[in-house]
């Protein structure tokens, strides 16, 4: 106590010095700086990107994305106020890899909702289109895979990340997706798509971007381990097996009562029918009864 | 007949006793004190008609038999119980989780008890086939005109057996306590919420206090497996001995007459058949419930309010009330501070009571439409009542088309179509569809009706074409063989209608009119007769047989040739080859 009385006191006799007010400024700059570094949201492509990606993502944009998007990324309007294609500035790169990276885009005709379908870039265009698009605005960059993965884990830590998952996943995500991820109904044409065997860094990047009809799970809403645990919990059902039986496409009582009358009612009526055309005869011939 | 297996004489050695054996003397103990021979005596040699059709309600029966066997084992280890307890069985997914004692007994019933799953699986398939299988028996009832008289009592009972087995389903459907339970009675507690007036006090009855409350497990418990399988258990005893009582109807045939059942007896062929039936129907829904997946309660998660499935459906008995539900537009009236809510009230409370009051009252109002007041034992092809039959037709159209409102979601997403398109067009299709299947049925059975005396009075089809020294082409038509033309001709002649307005007795007296009612009745009858084709009068078969003769005379100069078009390709030999017979 006598230490750090006697080292403040030190430090206090130059506290009217000349030099003191300028020592303070630059102090409170580098902490919020630097604090401003460590907590901020990760910027996309801030050091991976390099100018020449950033460039070839453009040269990609203008060929497959202006058209809708705008030359810039800056959205086009059409004659009666429709979007043609949204503003893209401050999308991110997370935003990019899944439209993209899932085939989303380029979209083959406008419609209730884009489907997914084969990519048509490969990798490393996505990169440089990912890029470019995070180039324009600040927004989620993509993330790693040490983000949703649960390799790192303990055994019990891992068990712990599916139990909540599932319960994050029951309470957010069944209503519109089905309680097995097969999918559901949405208004007018739209769908909640099926999330079942979908690629981790998708389903991150779709719950951080909130695609098409879907809502946005910021980081403040849903934070980035609960996100993990969301992803380990799907993981984890198709990891398991099916210990019913063969699943009926996980869609509900629906594809139950079709079963139940084509295969139940269907095979049963084939049998009464076998049943009733053999009957005691002491011949093969049909003896009119 | 072939009667050269018939026995010509009895054994040449006289019969005689054999010595006593064990069976024989159970049966002498058990008939001292219990007298069962008299009553064996008869029901088991108890005769009973032959065909397919007559067995649907016999699935029904024995998936009643699997619901009880595979019901009282879950019993073993269900637990009613809405109490909080914390999940520490063997599904990880959940392990930690608090849920209701309920919910965790049925996750230890399909993980941790032997079996378990299977039997679980078991019940619900048999559940399925339960209502499915009455429903199909229903119709197949109706449209043989199998509830007319004496059995119109019976088709009641039938009737309260669907109402009490989609109930008991729905129950059954709540009990788990899983997410999709809970959505079934949050449903049934807005129904119950939406009677006008009353109900939110019978909510609160309902469910001891706000729902959920503690006391909706156990009670639904105590309706699932005492209270509506006991009702089950005795109004399926009556209908069957209603069944024993009135005798099997049986399709018309030669021999077969409104007096007599023409068949094979109780013993030994048909303890033989439907034992076996049992064992085919025991034996399918062993099978779905080993193979097929059906409410995997795991993956629902315990029930919780706040929580809500994409494709929250009821079990498909209550998918028609449910799509009825999905396409009503949403209509509310408020009067002195009061809601009426149309949109629930209409579709799930007031269609569904319409309904069952209809079915309930087919029998009585065919019987005063067509005012048939005698004994039917021998049952009616559809096509010869074709407004009755279009009638269920169109019955059955509207059932399907709420059917696919209530899976509309379902089918927006494998489909790719738009949830709000399938709506509106449903809207509309309940309403337009049932009109045309009833006047496409009904022209259908009579084209049908048109072609049964078409055959009666020129033959079948043979597929032989003819051609004359002319160079003119026809076909060869064949009699029909006398035991079909005989099923078919047995049919009743339709009531020829009087005006009832203007029919006067010999005096010139009119009859006395029935007033409003008996001109309403005798409306519906004309409309439900017209333009039905009778069956061919004696004067018109014979004359149809005489002109056969004449074309057999014609043709009989072909007679004995070869007929099948491979007469000069040389495959085969064809010289004793003759037309083809039927």
């Amino acid at each position: 106590m006598r230490l750090l009385n006697r080292s403040a006191g030190r430090l206090s006799r130059h506290r009217r010095g000349p030099l003191a007010g300028l020592a303070v400024v630059l102090l409170g700059l580098l902490m919020t700086g630097g604090l401003y570094t460590v907590f901020s949201p990760a910027q996309a492509g801030s050091a991976a990107a390099s100018e020449e990606q950033i460039a070839q993502g453009r040269e990609l944009f203008l060929v497959s994305c202006a058209f809708c998007h705008g030359q810039n990324g800056e959205g086009i309007r059409t004659q009666n106020g429709n979007q043609l294609g949204p503003s893209l500035v401050g999308v991110g790169a997370a935003a990019v890899d899944f439209q993209v990276g899932t085939g989303r885009m380029p979209m083959a005709r406008p419609g209730a909702q884009v489907p997914r379908k084969p990519q048509t870039f490969n990798d490393d265009e996505i990169a440089a289109l990912a890029a470019y698009v995070a180039s324009l605005g600040p927004g989620p960059a993509i993330p790693d895979e040490s983000d949703y993965s649960v390799d790192g884990l303990s055994d019990e830590e891992r068990q712990q990340a599916i139990t909540n998952g599932g319960q994050i996943f029951l309470t957010n995500c069944t209503a519109c997706h089905n309680f097995e991820g097969s999918g559901g109904a949405m208004p007018r044409g739209g769908f909640a798509p099926q999330i079942r065997g979908v690629e981790p860094r998708y389903i991150y990047e779709a719950l951080l971007t909130g695609p098409q009809n879907m809502p946005n799970f910021s980081n403040g809403n849903l934070s980035p381990d609960e996100k993990r645990d969301v992803i380990a919990y799907l993981a984890s059902l198709e990891d398991m097996p099916n210990y019913g039986g063969f699943g009926l496409g996980g869609l509900g009582p629906v594809a139950e009562g079709l079963a139940a009358w084509v295969l139940g009612i269907g095979s049963l009526i084939g049998v009464a029918v076998w049943i009733a055309a053999h009957t005691t005869r002491s011949t093969k011939k049909k003896v009119e009864a | 007949m072939d009667t050269s297996k018939v026995a010509k004489s009895n054994a040449t050695t006289a019969a005689t006793t054999k010595g006593p054996n064990r069976a024989g003397a159970a049966a002498t103990w058990a008939d001292e004190r219990l007298g069962l021979a008299t009553a064996m005596k008869k029901n088991l040699r108890k005769v009973f008609p032959d065909h397919w059709s007559f067995m649907l309600g016999e699935i029904a029966l024995w998936s009643f038999v699997v619901l009880l066997l595979t019901g009282v084992f879950l019993t073993l280890w269900f637990t009613p119980s809405m109490g909080e307890v914390q999940y520490n069985g063997s599904y990880d997914q959940l392990r930690g989780i608090h849920m209701s004692e309920a919910y965790a007994s049925s996750l230890r019933i399909s993980f941790d008890v032997r079996g378990g799953l299977l039997m679980r699986q078991m019940h619900h398939w048999a559940a399925m086939l339960f209502v499915a299988s009455m429903m199909v028996h229903l119709l197949r009832v109706f449209f043989t005109g199998a509830f007319r008289k004496p059995r119109e009592l019976n088709w009641v009972i039938g009737c309260l057996l669907l109402i009490l087995g989609t109930l008991e389903g729905f129950t059954g459907y709540s009990l788990p306590d899983d997410l999709l339970s809970g959505t079934g009675i949050r449903a049934a507690d807005g129904f119950v919420k939406a009677t006008p007036v009353v109900g939110s006090y019978m909510s609160f009855f309902m469910f001891g206090g706000e729902f959920p409350g503690e006391s909706i497990i156990p009670r639904l418990y105590t309706v699932h497996v005492l209270l509506i399988p006991g009702l089950l258990l005795a109004l399926i005893a009556a209908h069957m001995l209603l069944l024993v009582y009135h005798k099997h109807t049986q399709w018309p045939g030669p021999g077969r007459t409104e007096r007599n059942v023409v068949g094979y007896p109780m013993l030994p062929v048909y303890a033989a058949k439907a034992g076996g039936f049992f064992f085919i129907v025991f034996g399918v829904t062993a099978l779905l419930g080993a193979l097929l997946t059906i409410n995997p309660v795991w993956k629902y998660g315990p029930y919780d309010p706040s929580k809500v499935t994409a494709g929250s459906q009821p079990d498909w008995y209550m998918g028609w009330p449910d799509g009825a539900l999905r396409i009503m537009p949403g209509l509310e009236s408020h009067f002195w501070g009061i809601t009426i809510s149309w949109n629930v009230m209409l579709p799930i409370l007031v269609l569904p009571v319409v309904m069952f009051t209809i079915l309930l009252l087919l029998p009585f109002l065919d019987a005063w439409i067509t005012g048939d007041k005698r004994d039917h034992h021998l049952l009616e092809r559809p096509r010869n009542a074709p407004t009755r039959t279009a009638l269920m037709v169109a019955l059955m159209t509207m059932y399907g088309l709420f059917w696919i409102a209530g899976g509309n979601d379902i089918i927006a997403i494998q489909l790719h179509a738009s949830i709000n398109q399938i709506t509106y067009f449903l809207r509309v299709a309940v309403f337009v569809g049932p009109v045309i299947a009833f006047v496409v049925t009904r022209r259908w059975c009579i084209s049908l009706q048109r072609k049964d005396n078409e055959m009666l009075l020129h033959g079948y089809e043979t597929g032989v074409i003819m051609r004359s020294p002319e160079g003119g082409y026809s076909e060869k038509h064949l009699p029909l063989p006398a035991t079909r033309a005989y099923a078919i001709a047995s049919r009743d002649r339709d009531p020829v209608l009087e005006d009832h307005q203007h029919t006067q007795d010999a005096n010139g007296v009119p009859a006395p009119s029935g007033g409003r009612l008996q001109a309403l009745r005798h409306r519906v009858r004309t409309l439900w007769y017209a333009d039905n084709v009778q069956k061919p009068s004696p004067a018109e078969l014979e004359e149809g047989h005489h002109h056969a003769e004449h074309e057999h005379e014609l043709q009989a100069s072909v007679e004995g040739q070869a007929a099948d078009g491979h007469q000069f390709d040389g495959h085969h030999l064809v010289e004793d080859e003759g037309l083809r017979h039927h």
